[in-house]
């Protein structure tokens, strides 16, 4: 499990990986928010918190459709389900291995990318814990779309149709917290406790739904 | 240990590819499975590696001297299928160092595995630079770098010239003579000894050695 974990973020990191491209895409939709908004500085720090949701959604939905297709074209699925121990476990070490290099390089720019959209040193703060313990629930969700679409040939965008409906809660509640950060009544804790709730049940139901649609899918 | 298929049948979405199959293979033995494009042979392979349920019919492994303990009967296998599970990316020793982590029960070094299939000093080249022969050769040392006493092995000699073929075949003798169990579907005919055959012509039927 550690030896496949350490793979994937080798192979992530070196060229055809994932990795960098995930952050470019993020910062080129975070930078062509105030081109289709406007120089209305305040509607855009109004907005950032939501900008800063969608773009992570949208760069995490990115490498996902290579999860599982490169292992299952070059016949490491089959050798993982053949002797890799449980394949819920294997499932989880490459969501780990995954949000390691989409979802939390994603947060870890929220510093940054926050002050390009004018956001305040509150929401900026707000933002990235919303980000640190939200995208892990994009990388098991989305692993049961890339599951599901292993064995098609361009299976990205039904994966992303599949997978965009299902992390909806977890950007209402995300969003919702940066919001309430922000905005005085409105507590900050309950959405981000809901956030942290949602990424522990998707990691305990995400590879055990993908390991399942694996087996199935591998013919 | 013996592996024995029962009247086995297995189906790939609504077309029964084959039915009442039955074998049987011990420690030591080979089997070959022969048959034209298109038979069933690697339905067979997937079905014995548990990578495809079987619709009907058994697969028992006895083992009476509890030489494998309690361990489930895919994670005693080696399956060498038509794809050789390697990274382009990495280099043959990156791979094979997975591998051999991946799997457990370190058998031979990679340099020892490498030298066995006659491509030593290729450790540190990138596996997307290897020709297809090359490349099979790497599919072969990963057998190798762990121990599984059960080799499962379809068309284990695509893209190999003669010389590596043979390797392969003093490779697959030396597995036999250690206890081992190979069951291999194949075309070519291989030089390994006695073996059983498992023959698909329309109707399945096995031949003793």
């Amino acid at each position: 499990m550690i030896a496949l974990l350490k793979r994937d973020l080798s192979l992530a990191l070196r060229s055809g990986g994932g990795a960098v491209t995930a952050l470019l895409f993020y910062l080129a939709v975070v930078v062509a928010m105030p081109f289709a908004i406007g120089p209305n500085t305040q509607l855009l720090a109004t907005i950032g918190g939501a900008t800063l949701w969608i773009g992570a959604l949208l760069a995490g939905l990115l490498g996902l459709e290579r999860l599982f297709q490169g292992d299952y074209e070059d016949g490491t699925l089959d050798q993982m389900m053949l002797m890799g121990g449980p394949l819920p476990a294997q499932v989880f070490a490459k969501c780990v291995a995954h949000w390691l290099v989409t979802g939390l390089p994603l947060t870890l720019s929220v510093p940054v990318f926050g002050l390009f959209l004018g956001m305040e040193g509150v929401a900026i703060q707000a933002s990235m814990a919303t980000l640190l313990v939200g995208t892990p629930a994009i990388s098991f969700i989305g692993a049961v779309g890339a599951a599901v679409t292993v064995s098609l040939q361009r299976g990205g965008l039904l994966l992303s149709v599949l997978v965009l409906p299902l992390c909806i809660p977890v950007l209402i509640f995300g969003v919702g917290a940066v919001r309430a950060a922000v905005t005085d009544p409105d507590p900050f804790l309950p959405p981000f406790l809901l956030v942290i709730s949602l990424s522990l049940f998707f990691a305990v139901i995400g590879p055990f739904g993908a390991a399942l649609a694996l087996r199935q899918g591998n013919d | 240990m013996k592996l024995i298929g029962q009247k086995l049948s297995v189906e790939r979405g609504e077309d029964l590819i084959f039915s009442d199959l039955s074998f049987n293979v011990s420690s030591g033995e080979a089997l070959i499975i022969r048959g034209p494009n298109g038979a069933g042979k690697s339905t067979l392979l997937r079905a014995i590696a548990n990578l495809l349920p079987l619709l009907s019919g058994e697969l028992t492994v006895e083992d009476p001297d509890k030489e494998f303990g309690e361990t489930e009967f895919p994670q005693l296998c080696h399956y060498l299928g038509h794809d050789n599970a390697m990274k382009p990316a990495m280099s043959v020793g990156e791979n094979l160092v997975f591998w051999q982590k991946f799997a457990g029960q370190p058998h031979l070094d990679i340099e020892e595995a490498l030298e066995m299939v006659g491509l030593s000093g290729l450790d540190s080249v990138p596996y997307a630079h290897l020709s297809t022969g090359q490349r099979r050769r790497i599919g072969i040392a990963r057998l190798l770098v762990s121990y599984r006493p059960v080799w499962l092995l379809d068309e284990p000699t695509s893209g190999l010239d003669t010389p590596s073929q043979s390797q392969f075949e003093a490779l697959m003798k030396v597995h036999l003579e250690d206890g081992g169990l190979i069951i291999a579907a194949t075309h070519i005919p291989l030089d390994i000894g006695t073996f059983k055959e498992l023959i698909f012509d329309g109707f399945v039927r096995e031949t003793a050695p």
